[in-house]
């Protein structure tokens, strides 16, 4: 069981259950749907980018605890990021839902994020908990077309 | 050609048959080696046979001893190992032959499974019959294997998809399909049973309508072949498509079931070898049948294993397994719908083994991982039948389905998973 303790966390409950930054965004320069059809899951970043700088941040769509207490977690961290940092940001995520290896600075850099760190024993889940992420960056990137994250 | 062992125990349809008691079901499980497995250091619990059924000990032989001993082309060789192939291939045509009660072999074409079916006759009988502006009636409770086909068909000859509704518990509202049935149409496409729902739909009415206005009628058997008693002549639908693999036979291989009136006149699915008599490069004449339909090599062992597992459920008796799991399937329904919380979705008056709930303020996907560390296995997601899911208004449930293999305590695992979730998340 402890796997699964790992797995749904508190604070990953609580943000399933609350998700923050719910909801359209008004004024959104960026958007962009994402959708796992393996499960349904279906989400939707809004962002408002000025200067190369995230102002604000929401998202709506429906799906699994992971999916959308990632999406809660992720925007509450967005606010206030350069494109970049919002880039480099995924990057460590995303090692750290795979179950590779980081460094010092990289642990530092996920805070609270580090919470998915018991996806990597679910392998399954890894595109749950990466679907907002993925959505994002092709919100900031532009290019604007629904994406799965098959 | 009748291989001795082969058992066709040709019961009364209308007799109510004797379920298969809990001591004939404990031996059958030694039958399934995968049953035997722990998983996560737990008995496996398999809920998930509307998926994939697992396979008896009688299939995996046949598969190896085809490989290790008999393996070669059919229908070709001279040789002693081509002949016992052939042998065996043809062999169990017959089988599937008595299986579905067809009048001849030849109407039993093999395919790679239920959707290949359905392709081969959107492919076939569509290019044949469906002009511009003629329609295909399909239901709103069809996977998408019996919807997607059409609708490329549809498009391809400027024909259109017309849908029958389902009411609330997930049963298809026959005088609406009636209604639905027009001069244009010119098939009719539905499940027998619903993956997503476990809806036994009124196939004899269905027939019987879509007859009376001469339009043929396939039926998608996919997940009524493991667990209805199925006789295509007194049923008398013009094809019947299912899967080996929810059969407890291989992946890979499945049947259509043609009335040979209209395989005949249908032009070839594939082009290749084995389905044609003769070939210059100025014309081609093809096969009879069945082959003119089986291009290329087929899955040779598959269909030997195929044979197997028909054998296998015709030995138990299909109609007393189905009794056993309609037992399991109710007390499921009454021990699963008393959770807290829990909504089940389908709850159509005839059912067959797919239990489909949702379970408040919990994702399905996370339902469905937090069993699994429990060894039990089921299927969270849409099911293949997104359009079903929209009806009741959810992006997915949880299903667990059951075969004749699954055990009351089996249920009961589920249930106290289910708690485990809750615990979880409630």
């Amino acid at each position: 069981m402890s796997e699964l303790q790992d797995l749904y966390q508190d604070l990953i409950v609580d943000h399933s259950k609350k998700p923050r930054n719910f909801g359209n965004l008004e004024g959104a320069n960026r958007q962009a749907t994402g959708y796992n059809p393996l499960c349904g899951d279906k989400v939707t970043v809004y962002l408002k980018v000025a200067n190369g700088v995230v102002q604000d941040v929401r998202f709506d769509g429906a799906g699994c605890a992971i999916s959308t207490a990632s999406a809660s977690l992720m925007t509450e961290r967005f606010k206030g990021l350069s494109e970049a940092e919002a880039a480099s940001l995924f990057e460590t995520f995303h090692k750290l839902v795979t179950g590779k290896q980081l460094q010092q600075e990289e642990v530092a850099q996920l805070g609270k994020l580090s919470a998915f760190s018991g996806v990597k024993d679910f392998p399954i889940r890894v595109k749950c908990a990466s679907l907002a992420w993925h959505t994002s960056r092709a919100a900031l990137e532009g290019t604007g077309e629904t994406i799965t994250s098959e | 050609m009748t291989p001795t062992g082969t058992i066709t125990q040709p019961q009364p349809a209308t007799a109510a048959a004797r379920p298969l008691t809990e001591q004939e079901v404990s031996r059958i499980r030694e039958d399934f080696p995968a049953l035997q497995q722990l998983v996560y250091g737990k008995p496996l619990v398999y809920l998930d046979n509307a998926a994939t059924a697992q396979k008896p000990r009688e299939v995996l032989e046949a598969l190896e001893r085809f490989y290790r001993a008999d393996c070669a082309n059919i229908h070709r060789g001279v040789h002693q190992l081509s002949e016992r192939a052939t042998q065996q291939y043809e062999g169990a045509r017959e089988k599937v032959q008595r299986f579905l009660g067809a009048a001849e072999a030849r109407e039993i074409i093999f395919v790679r499974g239920t959707t290949e079916a359905i392709n081969l006759v959107a492919h076939s009988y569509g290019r044949r019959f469906v002009q511009p502006g003629d329609e295909i009636l399909i239901t709103a409770m069809e996977h998408h294997s019996n919807i997607v086909p059409w609708q490329m068909l549809c498009e391809e000859r400027g024909a259109r998809l017309r849908v029958a509704p389902i009411n609330d518990v997930g049963e298809l509202l026959l005088e609406e399909f009636e209604r639905l049935l027009t001069a244009r149409t010119r098939l009719v496409a539905v499940a027998h049973v619903s993956n997503a729902l476990g809806t036994v739909n009124p196939i004899a009415s269905i027939l019987q309508m879509a007859h009376s206005r001469n339009v043929p009628v396939l039926v998608d058997g996919a997940q009524a072949a493991p667990h209805c008693k199925v006789n295509v002549q007194e049923l008398d639908c013009d094809f019947y498509a299912f899967s080996g693999h929810k059969l407890y036979g291989p992946t890979g291989i499945g049947v259509l079931y043609g009335k040979a009136g209209w395989l005949e006149q249908m032009p070839p699915y594939q082009g290749g070898g084995d389905m044609i008599r003769t070939v210059s490069f100025e014309k081609t004449t093809y096969n009879t049948l069945p082959y003119k339909f089986e291009a290329g090599t087929p899955h040779i062992a598959g269909v030997i294993g195929l044979g197997a597992a028909v054998d296998y459920v015709s030995q138990i008796g299909l109609e007393r397994a189905s009794a056993y799991e309609r037992q399991v399937l109710e007390y499921a329904t009454e021990e699963v719908g008393r959770i807290p919380g829990v909504r089940l979705i389908g709850t159509a008056r005839d059912k067959e083994c797919v239990l489909s709930f949702v379970l408040e303020g919990v994702h399905p996907h996370d339902v469905g991982t937090i069993l699994d560390r429990q060894g039990v296995a089921v299927r969270a997601g849409h099911h293949c039948a997104m359009p079903v899911m929209e009806r009741f208004g959810i992006a997915a449930t949880t299903r667990a389905s059951f075969a004749l293999y699954n055990t009351r305590q089996e249920v009961d695992a589920l249930v106290a998973g289910i708690h485990k979730v809750r615990e979880v998340f409630c």
